[in-house]
């Protein structure tokens, strides 16, 4: 009404890019069939603060450099495949909002450490299933299948509750120091897995998965830094769940 | 998995990369913590468990035994001032003092033995820097070890 003379088309334009904040990502690049050397690169882009970083890496992969290389599936926390170093923590991209990330400064992006780089963000993430993989993360029963389902008790089930949230993103064990340094180390995300077993009261294979992380890469690795922790888009209580374990190993011994 | 890894490590492109094609491929880049044959077998030991019990242990026990002996030493009946020869010789005349320096000599010598083994254990990056580094390690441990355990048994006040 005020501004009558404002063409429609023009005012919408204006309202829609109201919202919009320019902000900056700056984002470890490599690719290692141009250079051997990893380097920023800058991006500014128009963006919804509301958005998320997934949300920016799409906008720049698709309007600006599609050469851009990351992993993501799901997009909404679940699938675990978009944990990547933002801000130099680990998070999932597609769970945290540009506007928690104060983006008047650059947005720093990079791969998750601890595993080797293949491209851009997405690392070779074998070594981390590896170790999942070593700690049995599967029912191990004996004797005849039931016929129906094996019950347990609230109570029983409680016990084990945290750990059930894994979704093996592997913000935890690239965030750790200790494996950091030559990846020998099961990591927190393997132990989480192997205590999801072994508090389980219908598994019998307990014994076994404490055996391997008795071993002198298994859990007396843990120097108690919390990075784990702190790490966890799920909020798993990652340390703790350690600690669950070595006192299992000692109780078990004594 | 991952036993079929060969390194690669001469094949690392420098700054003359251009010209990979699908027909000459970037060389592969190896993952360095693949578990491969030479990733050390599983030593089904309680190595690490006792070591890490007896961190716990000896350090709550050292946290007494420093203390009161620091308090004893430097703060107590005249400070620093009054350490001298006579007043060593004075102490290890009890056997007391004799156990008690033992202990804290044992238990200091091992229990900052064990951490610095996990240190280098999680700092060292190669194989060969971290068995020199542990080597080096143990023979002061077990030197200094020997050696204040001799001189606590065998001290004797009247020697010129």
């Amino acid at each position: 009404m005020s501004t009558p003379v404002m063409d429609k088309e023009e005012r919408a334009a204006k309202a829609a890019a109201d919202h919009l904040i320019t902000a900056t990502f700056r984002i470890r690049r490599f690719n290692p069939e141009i250079s051997a050397e990893a380097s920023w690169e800058d991006f500014r882009i128009e963006i919804d603060p509301k958005e998320r970083v997934l949300d920016a890496l799409h906008k720049i992969k698709w309007e600006v450099d599609g050469t851009l290389t990351f992993r993501r599936s799901c997009a909404h926390g679940i699938c675990g495949s978009d944990a990547m170093r933002i801000n130099g923590r680990n998070r999932l991209a597609c769970k945290t909002l540009i506007k928690d990330l104060s983006p008047s400064k650059p947005i720093s992006v990079e791969a998750i450490k601890g595993l080797t780089v293949l491209k851009d963000l997405i690392v070779d993430m074998d070594p981390f299933f590896q170790a999942y993989r070593d700690v049995m993360p599967f029912l191990v029963t004996s004797g005849n299948e039931p016929t129906r389902e094996r019950h347990q008790t609230a109570e029983d089930r409680e016990r084990f509750d945290d750990t059930t949230k894994c979704i093996l993103c592997a913000a935890c064990t690239s965030s750790c120091p200790v494996f950091w340094n030559d990846g020998q180390y099961f990591g927190p995300a393997a132990i989480v897995n192997a205590h999801r077993f072994i508090f389980d009261s219908r598994d019998e294979a307990a014994e076994q998965r404490l055996e391997i992380l008795n071993d002198k890469d298994g859990v007396w690795r843990c120097r108690t830094t919390f990075n784990c922790t702190d790490a966890c888009p799920r909020g798993i209580e990652v340390t703790k769940a350690i600690q669950e374990v070595k006192r299992a190993l000692i109780t078990r011994r004594f | 998995m991952a036993t079929d890894t060969e390194t690669t490590g001469a094949g690392i492109p420098t700054d003359d990369t251009a010209g990979y094609s699908p027909d000459s491929p970037a060389p592969v880049i190896e993952p360095p913590r693949a578990r491969t044959a030479r990733t050390p077998k599983s030593t089904r030991t309680n190595f690490e468990l006792y070591g890490w019990l007896f961190m716990r242990l000896s350090g709550i026990l050292l946290f007494v035994l420093v203390l009161y002996h620091l308090l004893i030493q430097l703060v107590l009946d005249g400070g620093v001032t009054k350490i001298g020869f006579a007043f060593v010789a004075g102490r290890w005349a009890s056997p007391f003092w004799q156990t008690w320096d033992l202990v804290m000599l044992w238990l200091a010598m091992l229990h900052g033995g064990n951490g610095l083994r996990t240190i280098i254990n999680d700092y060292a990056e190669r194989d060969n820097t971290r068995m020199w580094l542990k080597m080096l390690l143990y023979t002061a441990t077990v030197f200094t070890v020997l050696l204040g355990t001799l001189v606590i048994f065998t001290f004797d006040p009247d020697i010129r």
